[in-house]
């Protein structure tokens, strides 16, 4: 397979505060790609220099064959963008909003309608393509945005957050759509997002933290290198549940942002065994499989929505 | 069509038709301009008298004299709105696409000038309309010369206004430079008051201001009351000055961010 990018020891500093800090990884074409990180782990800065907002400060990208620094006019053509913050003009109609688009990328007269209409087609929107942006949900919103993203056939989706602000049913919806669209165009999909279970359904991916990997794989890799298994406690006081536990017993103990977590298969007799020792103290006991939760505590020393932004 | 121009044009047309669709935007910047002219017009009135210098006016009567000032008034509302527009627009909406897109800085920055340029030009013919009210007769050659003085003036502005915006991140911060700059800008333009009864200092910050010479130009195709020299003069300023704010948006929108802007 052949790398559509390749970012190599990629530095990006705000003043004092770096926050892309080092970062090298590749993205093969056809992938879809996650980047997964809490608020302030650089993900946002990343996307940014990918999408060729920000000029990076140092290190290497090759996108697409060719230079970002320095190629980026040529990259643009190939790329479409969905950003966090909506990109549509609200007091235009949804058709306008794509006719706009498609000039930007060249296209015009009976090519660009034509392609407007077979994308509001496939996205459901045919109905809805004289109505003003404004009026649509957000679920309907994001579709929009994913029709202009798409309209100039890019070879590379970039998404930022696309599920911020979607209800779990669009977000089902739009991860469908991603899975779908990557099988049928070949289109590569490259994705930043914070929601675990969403970066669990990427091909491949990469946990962010303070502007470093933490994390690099496919989520089957990833996840087996911790657990496999746990148990979860949610207490009223993890913090002195933990180390209760971890006077009394030899078990690997974690404090997570729900509870307690301890890395053991788990069993009835385990189970008997805590309620034993620590009686009231427990609100609800889980035995579950590793999730990229565990994997980040794991890589990071500390929860996923504990991380201070730098 | 060449893709520069066809992104341009595109940009342009996004602009007149937003602008159609919010009927408030015309009413803020047409409204206060002439809630401030006829009150203030009329108020004055009585009071003003043209100080001698200022040769061929005397026989104008205040509301006749604050007119093109108060039309380089709904030009530069115009372009404040617009370039508020541009930063909203930026942090969410349309222009983040725009700028990831292939359409070159030139064609971006000319359609939201041309835009804002448009929406001033009709906005400013809309206003002369006024003028007879003023007992200030309209001919056709007057009309022409004014639609030229106006549309200069705002290209001028809106230029002034996309240049400045671009540097901020916050709405907030550009109102800064609205109360800052622009308007004390306006209001030592020889809008308000005729420069010849102004101290020795006002009177210079007058002449160093370029919205003055734009004021001169509007002034002079109204009352046709400037000697030809200083219309070069006023003309060249203007035109001048709205060319390199151009120059220097394209350079400013061209040049990838590093991080943050103000």
């Amino acid at each position: 397979m052949n790398s559509i990018l390749e970012i190599k020891n990629l530095v990006h500093a705000f003043k004092t505060r770096r926050a892309v800090d080092g970062i090298s990884l590749n993205v093969q074409a056809g992938e879809i790609f996650a980047v997964l990180g809490p608020n302030g782990s650089g993900k946002t800065t990343l996307f940014r220099i990918l999408s060729t907002l920000f000029l990076p400060a140092s290190g290497m990208v090759t996108f697409l064959g060719l230079d970002l620094a320095k190629d980026y006019r040529e990259i643009r053509k190939k790329i479409g963008v969905v950003f966090q913050n909506p990109a549509l003009d609200l007091k235009l109609t949804v058709r306008e909003n794509l006719i706009h688009q498609g000039r930007l990328y060249g296209l015009c007269g009976k090519d660009l309608g034509l392609r407007a209409d077979e994308m509001l087609q496939r996205l459901g929107l045919a109905d809805r393509q004289k109505d003003m942006a404004g009026t649509l949900s957000g679920g309907l919103k994001r579709r929009v945005e994913l029709a202009k993203g798409l309209l100039h056939r890019p070879q590379v989706l970039l998404l930022d957050e696309p599920s911020t602000g979607l209800d779990p049913g669009a977000r089902a919806e739009l991860w469908n759509y991603l899975i779908g669209l990557r099988r049928t165009e070949g289109v590569s999909i490259l994705v930043t997002t914070h929601f675990m279970d969403e970066a669990e359904r990427a091909d491949r991916l990469v946990i962010l933290t303070q502007g470093k990997i933490a994390a690099l794989g496919t989520p089957k890799e990833l996840l087996q290198a911790v657990g496999p298994d746990f148990v979860e406690i949610i207490s009223a006081e993890p913090a002195a549940l933990a180390e209760a536990i971890r006077s009394r017993f030899a078990w690997r103990v974690a404090v997570t942002a729900r509870g307690v977590r301890i890395e053991h298969p788990g069993s009835p007799a385990f189970a008997a065994e805590l309620l034993a020792a620590f009686p009231g103290q427990m609100n609800q006991v889980t035995f579950r499989k590793a999730t990229l939760e565990d994997v980040f505590l794991a890589k990071t020393g500390h929860a996923f929505w504990e991380e201070k932004s730098v | 069509m060449n893709q520069g121009m066809l992104a341009l044009y595109t940009l342009w047309l996004r602009e007149l038709t937003r602008f159609f669709r919010q009927p408030s935007r015309v009413a803020g910047a047409i409204g206060t301009p002439l809630i401030f002219w006829f009150f203030l017009g009329s108020g004055l009135q009585g009071s003003f008298r043209m100080p001698s210098a200022e040769n061929g006016l005397s026989e104008v009567s205040y509301l006749q004299y604050f007119l093109p000032g108060t039309i380089l008034l709904v030009v530069l509302f115009t372009a404040i709105f617009s370039s508020i527009s541009l930063i909203q627009d930026r942090n969410e909406g349309f222009l983040q696409s725009v700028l990831v897109s292939p359409a070159p800085a030139w064609a971006v920055v000319g359609g939201k000038v041309l835009g804002g340029t448009t929406m001033a030009v009709i906005q400013g013919i809309l206003f002369i309309a006024a003028a007879p009210l003023a007992g200030m007769p309209l001919s056709f050659g007057m009309l022409a010369g004014f639609a030229f003085a106006l549309f200069l003036n705002a290209f001028a502005l809106s230029a002034l206004g996309f240049a400045l915006a671009w540097r901020f991140k916050s709405v907030q911060g550009f109102h800064a430079v609205m109360n800052l700059v622009l308007m004390p800008m306006w209001f030592l333009s020889g809008a308000l008051f005729p420069p010849g009864g102004a101290p020795a200092w006002i009177r210079s910050a007058i002449q160093i201001n370029p919205l003055s010479h734009g004021l001169a130009l509007l002034r002079h195709a109204l009352h046709g009351h400037l000697e030809a020299g200083s219309f070069l003069l006023s003309f060249s300023i203007v035109a001048g000055f709205g060319l390199f704010l151009i120059f220097y948006s394209q350079w400013a929108a061209a040049s990838r961010r590093a991080g943050d802007v103000l």
